[in-house]
């Protein structure tokens, strides 16, 4: 493995690479001094060209747990200001030095780009690109669960057999399709739910179920429901009439909650969450929610990635 | 009698194998075995094919505005490199060809350029913003002489204007060409809208944004009596629609890129710009449905929608790239690969498509001259395209005379070289290198 671009295109052998070699990592975070030496002298940069303080945090604290150097590149341009060009910057970085680029982007795409144009020798990590993919947060995702089901006996399981429900913004969520790929491969099965005009055109060819009515899915007592966060300006883009027709149809609502309360169902959100529009301060706080481990678990997987792709690398 | 070129050996797009000479005032003098060639420089054309020169109604120069990508003289050589004798320069250049001022500048380069004929294709609305109508008469009075009009790049979304402006044309026989995409249903478009695009992340262009524009303009070309063109038909329903609107007498013409014939929406999986295009590339199914409706009829014509676009405009992420490809040197062997090469058209159906009914479309009486069987006609200008089918190659956009380099089939493997052009008699292009141009008089 050279990059980590998306799990669309990720082996289930790396997959579960990666997931077991989180659970070593996990134990370093457990350690009176949470550090190994493993990657020093080695530089990862963390390029984002989208705010986002928890998932860069979150990579950085992987980084120097395995003693890496760290060098945070924030860039603010979007799509309206263009400034230098993504080759320009990466360029600029290598310059500077960089073994492996962390890379956030508000295009769909960037990432893949970075690694096939021969714009950059340094390993890519796809920290997030546009609408199209976030394979660290459907890893932890996939590792959260195994944990939860499997406890001390998690290395080496795959989620065979799994159902996990993923509710909400499916048409704008890069959480949502790398989450998709990444839980098809490894056994799971998939059911998406919201509202039909955030169901993307063709997810009749994806390998999941598509089911709007959220309660009589619940009823099924999935495994997990993943609450995805609504985004502001999808409610000014009329994909739904209102936030509280939204609540109402596909909201873990006070109500709904209590259908799965004291279940099995695991309630996970990639965080932050609007508490009263698509969780409720009841299911948001509930121990059934593992929102807290997926960030825990953030740091483990990263840190397996890094580790994937940097270790025996030049540099060392 | 001397003339300045006899070409020998050469097949028609008849199938008729016949010498040609060329006379000192630029027209075809004469069409025959064994034509005496005493004081004539020849040419051996045996084993290659004489076409009419090819008409381009879907050309984009970038002159005025935007010469980093292209400019009349570049986009002209480029054009005469791929066999064309005509192109049609659009009309989104920067400030609009929506003046009488601006489309004589452009008419006045390409005479002064004197690769290939340069016919400025006036803005439907003023700043191509599709509120009020540009000077169609103004542009038409010129000495660009203007009867093509459109704002292709943008859609004549409102459906009253896209009515005012096919009755206005009416009064000298002009005819509005429209880039057919719905604006709302295409906001932040970026690729057609399929499970691909949803899956790469990128916005979709739905097939239906195409195909409503163009099922409203037929019906209003059919109500106000008027000729309506349809640019880069992209879709197999589109073709479905201009098949229907054609069998109700309904007088539309029908365009289709060179691109969409060939390439599909999977080359979007790379995220490499080069291949943003719009209308954006479609399915397998379409490329079908496309390559069919030329082969009978239901598209009339070729364009290229050469689109020439600098390096950074390119070189960047997907979704703030420029969109569109070159497509004038590469034009006549993706055809060859398209639609001859698969048994759809043969040599007399390429000079329909890209020459004859192009230019019937424009009502040129100089371009585009062959008999209904396919025979050049002596005493017309000799406008001439000849081509040999058999070297193959690898495209390389380096070798292009265009100034751009974003070509789609980059590394891709053709057939076929235009080896020499005449543009009104003179020959702009001799064993696939351009010679010299054409003096226009003052």
């Amino acid at each position: 493995m050279r990059h980590l671009l998306a799990t669309r295109e990720l082996s289930y052998d790396h997959a579960l690479a990666i997931l077991d070699t989180a659970q070593e990592m996990a134990t370093v975070s457990d350690r009176s001094i949470k550090k190994l030496p493993t990657l020093r002298g080695q530089t990862v940069v963390n390029l984002f060209f989208e705010d986002s303080t928890r998932t860069r945090t979150s990579f950085e604290a992987a980084a120097k747990r395995l003693s890496a150097d760290v060098l945070n590149f924030a860039v603010k341009t979007s799509s309206v200001s263009k400034g230098e060009s993504l080759k320009d910057t990466v360029q600029t970085l290598e310059a500077i030095g960089g073994d492996a680029i962390v890379m956030r982007h508000w295009a769909s795409g960037a990432a893949q780009q970075l690694a096939n144009f021969g714009w950059s020798s340094s390993a890519i990590i796809n920290a997030g690109d546009g609408t199209h993919e976030h394979p660290t947060q459907a890893l932890l995702d996939a590792f959260t669960l195994r944990n939860r089901l499997h406890g001390t006996q998690a290395t080496g399981k795959d989620l065979n057999g799994v159902h996990v429900v993923i509710v909400g913004d499916i048409l704008h969520s890069r959480v949502a399709r790398s989450n998709v790929w990444l839980l098809h491969t490894l056994g799971a099965k998939v059911t998406l739910s919201g509202p039909p005009t955030l169901m993307p055109v063709g997810v009749n060819t994806w390998p999941v179920e598509v089911n709007y009515d959220l309660d009589g899915i619940l009823a099924q007592h999935p495994d997990a429901v993943m609450m995805l966060r609504v985004q502001a300006e999808r409610m000014a883009g009329a994909f739904f009439p209102s936030p509280a027709e939204y609540t109402r149809g596909w909201g873990l609502t006070n109500d709904r909650y209590q259908t799965i309360a004291d279940t099995d169902t695991l309630i996970m959100h990639p965080g932050p969450m609007n508490r009263g529009l698509e969780i409720s301060a009841a299911a948001a706080d509930s121990a059934q929610n593992t929102a807290l481990e997926q960030v825990a678990n953030g740091v483990s997987v990263r840190m397996a990635v890094l580790y994937l792709l940097l270790a025996g690398q030049p540099g060392q | 009698m001397t003339h300045t070129y006899v070409m020998t050996g050469g097949t028609t797009p008849d199938g008729v194998q016949t010498d040609m000479a060329i006379a000192a005032d630029g027209t075809i003098a004469q069409l025959g075995q064994n034509l005496n060639t005493d004081g004539s420089e020849v040419i051996d054309a045996t084993g290659k094919i004489i076409l009419p020169g090819l008409v381009d109604l879907h050309t984009h120069l970038r002159e005025p505005g935007n010469d980093d990508a292209e400019t009349v003289e570049t986009g002209t050589r480029a054009a005469a490199k791929g066999g064309f004798t005509a192109v049609h320069a659009m009309a989104n250049s920067n400030p609009v060809a929506d003046t009488a001022g601006v489309v004589e500048q452009v008419h006045r380069l390409g005479r002064a350029s004197g690769w290939t004929d340069v016919y400025p294709v006036g803005a439907v609305t003023v700043g191509l913003k599709g509120e009020q109508l540009a000077e169609l008469s103004a542009m038409y009075d010129s000495a660009a002489n203007v009867t093509m009009f459109s704002d292709d790049g943008m859609c004549v979304w409102d459906p009253v204007l896209m009515r005012r402006a096919l009755e206005y044309v009416k009064s000298f026989d002009g005819f509005i060409a429209q880039h057919a995409q719905e604006p709302r249903l295409t906001e932040g478009a970026q690729m057609n809208e399929s499970a691909l695009s949803s899956e790469l992340g990128l916005a979709g262009w739905p097939a239906v944004a195409e195909e409503s524009i163009i099922a409203r303009d037929v019906l209003l070309a059919q109500h106000v009596d008027s000729r309506v063109h349809i640019c880069h038909v992209s879709t197999a329903g589109s073709v479905e629609l201009i098949r229907w609107a054609k069998s109700q007498g309904i007088n539309v013409t029908a365009e289709v890129t060179p691109h969409h014939l060939l390439l599909t929406e999977d080359y979007v999986k790379t995220y490499d710009p080069v291949f943003k295009v719009n209308p954006p590339l479609r399915k397998d199914s379409d490329v079908r449905a496309l390559r069919e409706g030329l082969a009978d009829g239901t598209i009339d014509t070729v364009g290229t929608d050469h689109a020439p676009h600098t390096a950074e405009t390119k070189q960047c992420e997907w979704v703030v790239a420029a969109m569109g490809m070159t497509g004038l040197e590469t034009a006549l062997p993706v055809i060859q690969h398209t639609m001859v090469d698969t048994g759809l058209l043969d040599w007399h159906g390429v000079a329909r498509v890209m020459s004859v009914n192009p230019a019937r479309i424009y009502r040129h009486t100089d371009q585009g001259q062959l008999t209904d069987t396919g025979s050049l006609v002596s005493g017309a200008l000799a406008n001439l395209s000849v081509y040999d089918p058999n070297p193959t190659f690898v495209v390389n956009p380096a070798d292009h005379a265009s100034k751009s380099a974003n070509s789609p089939y980059q590394g891709m493997e053709l057939s076929g070289q235009v080896t020499d052009v005449f543009y009104r008699g003179h020959r702009v292009v001799a064993n696939a290198e351009l010679t010299t141009p054409y003096q226009h008089s003052r």
